[in-house]
């Protein structure tokens, strides 16, 4: 996936204000959307096909009939819940692997992080494409896939932390006050790491939604009849070759504008954070 | 400078480009290794009856017996460790399997495939290096200037926009709505031969994409690299001079930013796989990607797993490569440090 990087650019101020309100209306329809506009997944209007966008409308409607906004916003709430999955079950596989790297440090350590460059070596899309082919496409597919591809920044950023967090002397004063391992681990290490892996997550999630939108894009992700963003791209192939390309490109805009909101953001944040972390922090 | 130190150096480089050579084996080796062991534990836990797949719509009407003749044929039942030492062993003779999928050899399939994914990701690359040099230089030449900002805020646009939706956004404006070039495929539909001008032709669109969507990285670290650059001894050394700017920008400061440039086209290689295999699916191109989905909604692990450690080696290959052009370009990296 594409790293937006933002260095230390000096956005302007609205910038920040529009990208904000843009996520947080994104997140909000995503998750109302039942709620404030229901919608029939099965229901087809053949009289109503292909129309151009118009009032009635606004992003046309595709092959079967169907208003393309409406399952716009059902598919970007799809492929939010899935990212956040994804991105959780990635963040608890690094969060596993950086945290035994981190504390037991040593030859296990250097074992554990050679893996990390192994992984970081192989194109991650055929990777992920090998891990649907075996596990058969579905669901549970996809967030392994996003898994299993996407936990190496966590665990750098996890191993990092704890390495230079072992070396402090609070930790130091713990052990000496006869501390065990595991109560240095869950009193003292894990409340510093949490708040950077929750970050870490959060900023996983715009990768997980790429990944699983790549995937249904090929026909081998979610289900074809759940309207995801990927697999509404997917849908609407046939409908462009036709020249209606609302079907296909309003889902894909929509990814486009998430994304760049949220490097927006992620710019403005990066700029205050420590610098071991940013650089892990590659939207 | 006597020549005999200046022959003593040289043999100390070459000298030294082995011991590069040796270094990175030792690196990709293991990493080949592990590669193939976790993708074969992954096809082991596949809940995938080979057998049944072999045998396709027949293993419906196929009785127990010949399908456990198949296994004991194939011998999908021995211990994994002996199944894993068999398939290594056919792979480094060259046997790289059956295509369950496809229904030929996996060597078949590569041979008749590889081909335009390669042509497709280094004319993609080519493009991509050549533009990203030139664009991010410049830029970086007026930092701040309206060119600068608005490669900037297009880079960052470009960036957002996964590449399967800019190819099919470049399908719906160039193809369909301006009607300049071809859709998709690799000739004409009337065309009954393979020509040159046929394929590049129809390979415009699908390059032109990939290459814009890998573009954006390139072109700010280019920026960034030449801009820190110009600010160099010896780029303010060859201004005081009174060297045209032109010779300065580009002889002198995009120069020093071109090494750092180098090591990280090979870190960036995995990515433009990844976008060749959706750019191949968008355009219908008869590479490896089309095949590579094929061979996932197949199940197809003998294939899948060939098209994955290959791409791998070749990434690796690309690595080294890039190394050791960093050492050939910059005199200051010792290759035998």
């Amino acid at each position: 996936m594409a790293e937006l990087t933002l260095r230390r650019s000096r956005m302007p101020r609205p910038a920040i204000t529009v990208a904000t309100a843009v996520l947080v209306s994104a997140a909000a329809a995503g998750l109302l959307a039942p709620v404030l506009w229901p919608l029939d997944q099965s229901a087809v209007d053949l009289a109503q096909t292909r129309l151009a966008p118009s009032w009635a409308h606004p992003a046309g409607t595709d092959d079967l009939g169907r208003d393309v906004a409406h399952r716009t916003v059902y598919g970007l709430r799809v492929s939010l819940l899935v990212g956040a999955v994804a991105a959780l079950v990635a963040t608890i596989i690094g969060g596993i692997v950086g945290g035994i790297a981190g504390t037991l440090g040593g030859p296990v350590d250097r074992i554990l992080m050679r893996i990390v460059d192994t992984v970081a070596a192989l194109p991650h899309l055929l990777l992920g494409i090998f891990i649907v082919a075996m596990l058969r496409p579905g669901l549970g597919a996809v967030v392994l896939s996003v898994g299993l591809t996407h936990w190496l920044s966590t665990a750098r950023i996890v191993r990092s932390e704890l390495l230079s967090l072992r070396t402090r002397p609070f930790i130091d004063a713990a052990i000496s006050g006869g501390a065990g391992r595991l109560r240095v681990l869950t009193r003292h290490l894990l409340p510093h790491v949490l708040p950077k892996l929750a970050l870490a997550t959060t900023l996983m999630v715009p990768h997980a939604v790429w990944h699983e939108t790549a995937l249904s894009f090929l026909g081998l992700g979610l289900p074809p009849h759940l309207a995801s963003l990927g697999n509404m791209i997917n849908d609407g192939q046939g409908s462009l070759l036709t020249g209606a390309w609302w079907p296909s490109l309003m889902p894909g805009l929509v990814i486009v504008i998430v994304t760049l909101a949220l490097a927006t953001v992620v710019a403005r944040w990066r700029d205050r954070l420590d610098p071991r972390v940013r650089a892990e922090l590659q939207l | 400078m006597t020549p005999t130190a200046t022959a003593r150096r040289r043999r100390r480089g070459i000298a030294g480009a082995g011991a590069v050579v040796r270094r990175r084996l030792l690196v990709a080796v293991p990493v080949l290794i592990a590669t193939s062991i976790g993708m074969f534990l992954l096809g082991a836990a596949s809940p995938i009856d080979p057998a049944k797949q072999y045998a396709g719509a027949a293993a419906f009407t196929a009785t127990e017996e010949n399908l456990d003749q198949i296994r004991a044929n194939w011998g999908v039942d021995d211990p994994l460790p002996v199944q894993y030492v068999r398939w290594v062993g056919n792979l480094l003779r060259g046997d790289l399997g059956w295509s369950t999928s496809r229904h030929e050899p996996v060597t078949a399939v590569l041979g008749a495939r590889a081909g335009w994914t390669l042509l497709l990701v280094s004319a993609a690359l080519a493009l991509v290096l050549v533009t990203s040099l030139v664009l991010g230089t410049l830029a970086a030449y007026r930092r701040g200037g309206l060119f600068d900002r608005g490669l900037r805020a297009a880079a960052y646009a470009v960036e957002a926009m996964p590449v399967f939706w800019l190819g099919l956004a470049a399908i719906a404006v160039f193809a369909l709505t301006l009607g300049w070039l071809p859709a998709g495929g690799l000739t004409g539909v009337t065309a009954t031969t393979t020509t040159a001008a046929d394929v590049a032709w129809h390979l415009i669109l699908p390059v032109g994409v990939l290459a814009i969507s890998q573009a954006p990285w390139f072109v700010l670290f280019v920026r960034d690299s030449v801009a820190e650059s110009l600010r160099d001894d010896h780029v303010l050394a060859a201004r005081a001079r009174g060297l045209p700017g032109r010779t300065v920008l580009f002889g002198h400061a995009m120069r020093t930013a071109l090494l750092p440039f180098l090591t990280l086209i090979g870190t960036h290689l995995p990515e433009l796989v990844g976008g060749a295999v959706l750019v191949e699916t968008v355009f219908s191109l008869p590479g490896l990607g089309a095949v590579t989905v094929q061979a996932a909604l197949g199940s197809d692990f003998p294939l899948l797993a060939a098209i994955t450690l290959v791409t791998t080696a070749v990434v690796l290959t690309a690595n080294l490569l890039t190394d050791l052009a960093y050492a050939a370009a910059d005199p200051r990296v010792r290759l035998d440090g």
